[in-house]
């Protein structure tokens, strides 16, 4: 096999990588968001629920996760699905367990927000949810961003993960051509790939961070 | 009429009883100064005040508006909606300023009396840069928090707190945080608003400055007003022996 076939191959897994991981971002980001508020409600029950979702999303292996989601329709409820469900159980598992760590960064940032900021909200009359939005989330999301760049860069490598449940990403491409070619250029070349992914997410993330840097 | 009114106001917190039974009522254009050691429940009595605290007991009221009421031997604290009206009458002014870091000077004055009180931006924008070049902070507008000195901080506070149009202000211990050198610009920024009449209650520590600022001192011990009366009955002729101990300490 050529070069230049073997780039094409591994190019056209990276598309389903890349993928895999905005679509992850699209999903968890904003969900991390709900689960932080239900571990942080008053309410007990719903608290205690979510807590037991993030200690098992936490606690186990994500592939494991994965291989849930995609077989457990068929074993626990007898649904047959089509082919086209891999993918699917790729995207909900993945979401379903960054949400889970997001909403961690989150609370994380909300709880450390100093009280001061909300006093003198509610003494200056604005309501809860201007408080939330205007005053507080931009200061929140100042602090977590290191953290969330840490989580962003274990989600790109966390994508070869989907290669368990047998979709085509970027890792099952190189998997298949280096056992077809007994080499590990495919392998290498992957890895090349993921490291530059990854580059150009701390690059990213990195101009983020300079534009919130005007306040402290 | 009155501004304000705290009638037997009590509260604890768990054990802790930190307002006793405490009383006073604040005249339109009065200045008010609260001393007293720390933990005598001055700044729970400010915070019960601006409703960042809930009274046990006890009635509140602003211009005759009731904030609590007492039903029966229950205090029942009034609507939402009611509340939130109310704290339209009164600002704040933190000992640690709590300005939002992320906005300019003149965003932290302004953003509430556009996006609370609904006001039309351009004239929000004019009387904030007034109050701004009175309080000598001209030319800080695009500045942030963390840009200004600790002084210059808590005197954008105070306009962040007089933009709202306030009928009274509270300043919990203003001057604590800052270095020595500081206070003076922020107490005569103080004592400028008490020459217009400005009615204020002011926790402090300054002396001082009480003595020079105030209409009315009130002293606090241990959960109750020991003492209340002109600066000069206050500083000059203490009634009780508690007082008297706590100004020698002051006076060393």
């Amino acid at each position: 096999m050529a070069f230049e076939v073997m780039l094409r191959e591994l190019s056209s897994g990276l598309l389903v990588s890349l993928e895999i991981f905005f679509l992850t971002l699209l999903g968890a980001l904003p969900l991390g968001m709900i689960v932080a508020f239900g571990r942080m409600s008053k309410f007990k029950p719903l608290q205690l629920l979510v807590k037991l979702y993030i200690s098992i999303m936490r606690g186990t292996p994500l592939m494991l996760q994965l291989l849930v989601v995609y077989f457990g329709p068929y074993y626990i409820f007898g649904i047959r699905l089509t082919s086209s469900y891999r993918f699917i159980a790729v995207i909900i598992g993945f979401i379903l367990n960054y949400a889970a760590y997001f909403a961690e960064i989150y609370r994380s940032g909300i709880e450390a927000m100093s009280k001061g900021q909300y006093e003198a909200a509610d003494v200056l009359g604005y309501s809860k949810t201007q408080t939330f939005f205007k005053i507080i989330l931009p200061q929140v999301i100042k602090n977590i961003l290191p953290s969330i760049t840490n989580e962003v860069i274990t989600l790109v490598k966390d994508t070869s993960l989907a290669y368990t449940i047998g979709v085509a990403e970027m890792f099952t491409q190189a998997k298949i051509i280096s056992a077809a070619q007994s080499s590990m250029t495919a392998l290498i070349a992957a890895g090349i790939f993921y490291y530059f992914m990854n580059l150009v997410v701390a690059y990213v993330m990195g101009l983020f961070e300079k534009k919130l840097n005007y306040f402290k | 009429m009155n501004i304000l009114e705290l009638k037997n106001i009590k509260k604890s917190f768990g054990d802790l009883e930190v307002l006793k039974d405490v009383s006073l009522s604040v005249r339109k254009g009065e200045v008010i100064a609260i001393i007293g050691p720390s933990g005598s429940g001055k700044s729970t009595l400010l915070r019960c005040a601006t409703l960042l605290e809930r009274v046990d007991r006890g009635e509140i009221n602003y211009l005759g508006e009731a904030v609590t009421e007492c039903v029966g031997d229950k205090t029942v604290y009034a609507s939402k909606k009611q509340l939130q009206k109310i704290k339209g009458y009164f600002g704040l002014v933190f000992q640690n300023f709590n300005l939002f870091p992320h906005y300019t000077v003149l965003k932290n004055v302004i953003d509430a009396p556009i996006s609370v009180q609904k006001r039309k931006k351009d004239d929000v924008i004019k009387e904030a840069a007034a109050l701004l070049e009175k309080m000598g902070l001209s030319g800080k507008e695009n500045n942030y928090p963390h840009q200004l000195s600790g002084g210059q901080q808590q005197r954008v506070s105070i306009v962040r707190a007089l933009a709202l149009n306030p009928q009274i202000l509270f300043f919990d211990e203003p001057t604590s945080a800052l270095d020595p050198e500081l206070t003076g610009e922020v107490l005569k920024v103080i004592r400028s608003l008490a020459e217009e009449n400005m009615t204020m209650v002011i926790v402090t520590h300054e002396m001082q400055f009480a003595r020079e600022v105030a209409d009315t001192v009130y002293f606090m011990n241990d959960g109750f007003i020991v003492e209340s009366g002109t600066p000069e009955e206050v500083f000059d002729h203490p009634k009780t022996e508690r007082m008297k101990h706590f100004l020698e300490r002051y006076n060393g």
